[in-house]
């Protein structure tokens, strides 16, 4: 019988931080930035149908870098943990700081538990909130580990230097297009100091959790004709226009049925 | 009921099992007690609730409108004069309840939830069809409560992207489901309501004349059947009318509804039965 090797604990977690790294660091990147409206989020993307960015509760999205079905099912996860959270009490309590310490304690467990295999994932859990002081944004790391992060965040492969980038140039109060231009830029940059690619709407997947939107939920994907203006420059673009005439009329959608009658 | 269990604090096996897109059938695999048709009352129970009367709808061209009144009754007393009945199941598509108020309400929400869970899970939206199948399986997990007096009888309607028209389905209590050509209604007023819908109704309609025509149908059920409410111009409550066209779900504000209503009763003193249809 063979006498098992030791290895201390330090050097067992050390391992799985590096494991779960590579596999995030292949990936390419995701950014997550505020601007005037809300929070905009913007990967690079070429598929339509496999989505790094979605929604999960009325004011709350996620977005995701690694290994597809793992943060897939965290997704999914979350959006049931939402979907039964506002059901059981309301749709106010269903918080991202919640949905945030579920996600940690999910990750922290899988990462520390023996027989499981680190997760390669790095998430980000946004919530959009009535003024700009109350966005709240949280990346989430394979440990486990949350960070309340503000104003701009960047996760996967080169967030270092994109997030560099990105940083220096954010401030309160962008409009969408200079968000939208801001992170493109940021994401096009060759972290060996090469010349940037030019990254087009095709390759881009865009949504953002806009506060001034009528319906009850904030998340939209902006896609097509309106990527293209908003990538052009063209501010008008920001509101498109079925979003106003929808409005008036969607007003009553955010109701539910009224407490009383329960 | 806590969605997260466990001391850890971390997601339960089932949360991250991949299976179906449905959240009531999360739900019954997960808290089963929240699914409202798993409550049973104990045998040969009945109790006396307020319930909810009369639904109406009407397609016209480019849409769908459906309409209830506000009065909920238990027994012969008018337990609420301002009920809402007719809710968005989403952005396309409204259910209106007819039935047991208290359960009806809670079918809503978890119908309304159902189709949002779906099309966040899915990145997709459920078919009009898929949909009244959705509210037909919800409406049969039910059976055991409506055999003790607490029915719940919605009736579905929305536009149909694919078609390009407006739908509406009705059905029982068992939840059988049926597609109605032009104009259905349901709830206790609903035979008269469908009386003054058949001598009114055409198939070019506008959405204003559909309008129109449901308050109508809502006034003649009110005339007839003491547990529907008429036009309340005392006190300024009037139906709820919604309607469904390809750019969503829109439900008309108080002052158009408070015209037409006012418009319709100004009519009927003159005119008590209404307007006239030809004889031939």
């Amino acid at each position: 019988m063979s006498t098992p090797f030791y290895v201390s604990p330090q050097q067992a977690m050390a391992d799985r931080a590096e494991y779960a790294r590579k596999g995030i660091a292949r990936g390419r990147s995701v950014v997550v930035l505020t601007y005037a409206d809300g929070i905009v989020f913007v990967a690079e993307n070429t598929s339509r149908a496999l989505h790094k960015v979605s929604e999960i509760y009325d004011k709350i999205a996620f977005a995701a870098v690694g290994r597809y079905n793992e943060f897939e099912n965290l997704r999914i996860g979350g959006v049931r943990y939402a979907d039964l959270r506002g059901y059981s009490y309301d749709r106010a309590d269903v918080t991202a700081r919640g949905l945030a310490n579920v996600y940690a304690q999910t990750l922290g467990t899988i990462f520390s538990s023996v027989g499981e295999k680190p997760y390669e994932v790095e998430l980000i859990v946004a919530e959009v909130g009535r003024t700009a002081e109350d966005d709240q944004i949280y990346r989430l790391t394979p440990d486990g580990s949350v960070v309340d992060e503000k104003n701009s965040v960047v996760v996967g492969g080169n967030s270092d230097s994109i997030g560099n980038y990105i940083g220096q140039r954010h401030r309160a109060g962008l409009s969408l297009a200079e968000a939208l231009k801001v992170a493109v830029d940021g994401l096009a940059r060759d972290p060996n100091g090469g010349t940037p690619r030019t990254l087009t709407p095709e390759q881009l997947e865009v949504a953002v959790l806009d506060r001034q939107r009528f319906q009850k939920r904030k998340f939209k994907r902006i896609l097509g004709s309106q990527l293209s203006r908003l990538l052009s420059g063209d501010e008008s673009a920001a509101t498109d226009d079925t979003e106003e005439a929808a409005a008036e009329i969607a007003a009553d959608i955010d109701k539910d049925p009224p407490a009383t009658a329960e | 009921m806590e969605a997260n269990t466990g001391g850890t604090g971390r997601l339960p096996a089932a949360f991250l099992t991949p299976g179906s897109s449905s959240f009531i059938d999360f739900l019954g695999r997960h808290s089963p007690e929240l699914i409202p048709g798993r409550r049973g009352l104990p045998e040969g129970m009945t109790i006396e609730a307020p319930h909810g009367t009369t639904i109406v709808s009407a397609v016209f061209d480019g849409g769908v409108v459906i309409a209830g009144d506000r009065r909920a009754t238990m027994g012969n007393v008018i337990a609420q004069r301002d009920i809402e009945k007719v809710f968005p199941a989403d952005e396309y598509s409204a259910v209106g309840i007819a039935g047991t108020a208290g359960l009806a309400v809670e079918m809503v929400r978890l119908f309304q939830l159902e189709l949002e869970h779906y099309e966040k899970i899915e990145g997709t939206v459920l078919s009009l069809e898929g949909k009244a199948n959705r509210l037909t399986t919800m409406i049969r997990g039910n059976l055991g409560m409506a055999m003790q007096g607490l029915a719940v009888v919605p009736m579905f309607a929305g536009y149909d992207l694919d078609l390009g028209r407006g739908r509406i389905f009705t059905y029982d209590v068992t939840g059988g489901r049926s597609e109605e050509r032009g104009f259905a209604a349901t709830g206790s007023g609903s035979v008269f309501a469908r009386g003054s819908m058949k001598k009114l109704y055409r198939d070019d309609l506008t959405a204003q004349q559909a309008s129109t025509l449901v308050v109508q149908a809502l006034y003649d059920a009110a005339d007839d059947d003491s547990a529907t409410g008429g036009p309340d111009l005392a006190r300024k409550i009037f139906p709820i009318v919604s309607l469904i066209t390809d750019e969503g779900f829109r439900r008309l504000s108080e002052p158009e509804v408070s015209e037409i209503a006012h418009s319709i009763t100004d009519q009927r003193l003159e005119h008590p039965n209404g307007p006239q249809a030809p004889l031939l």
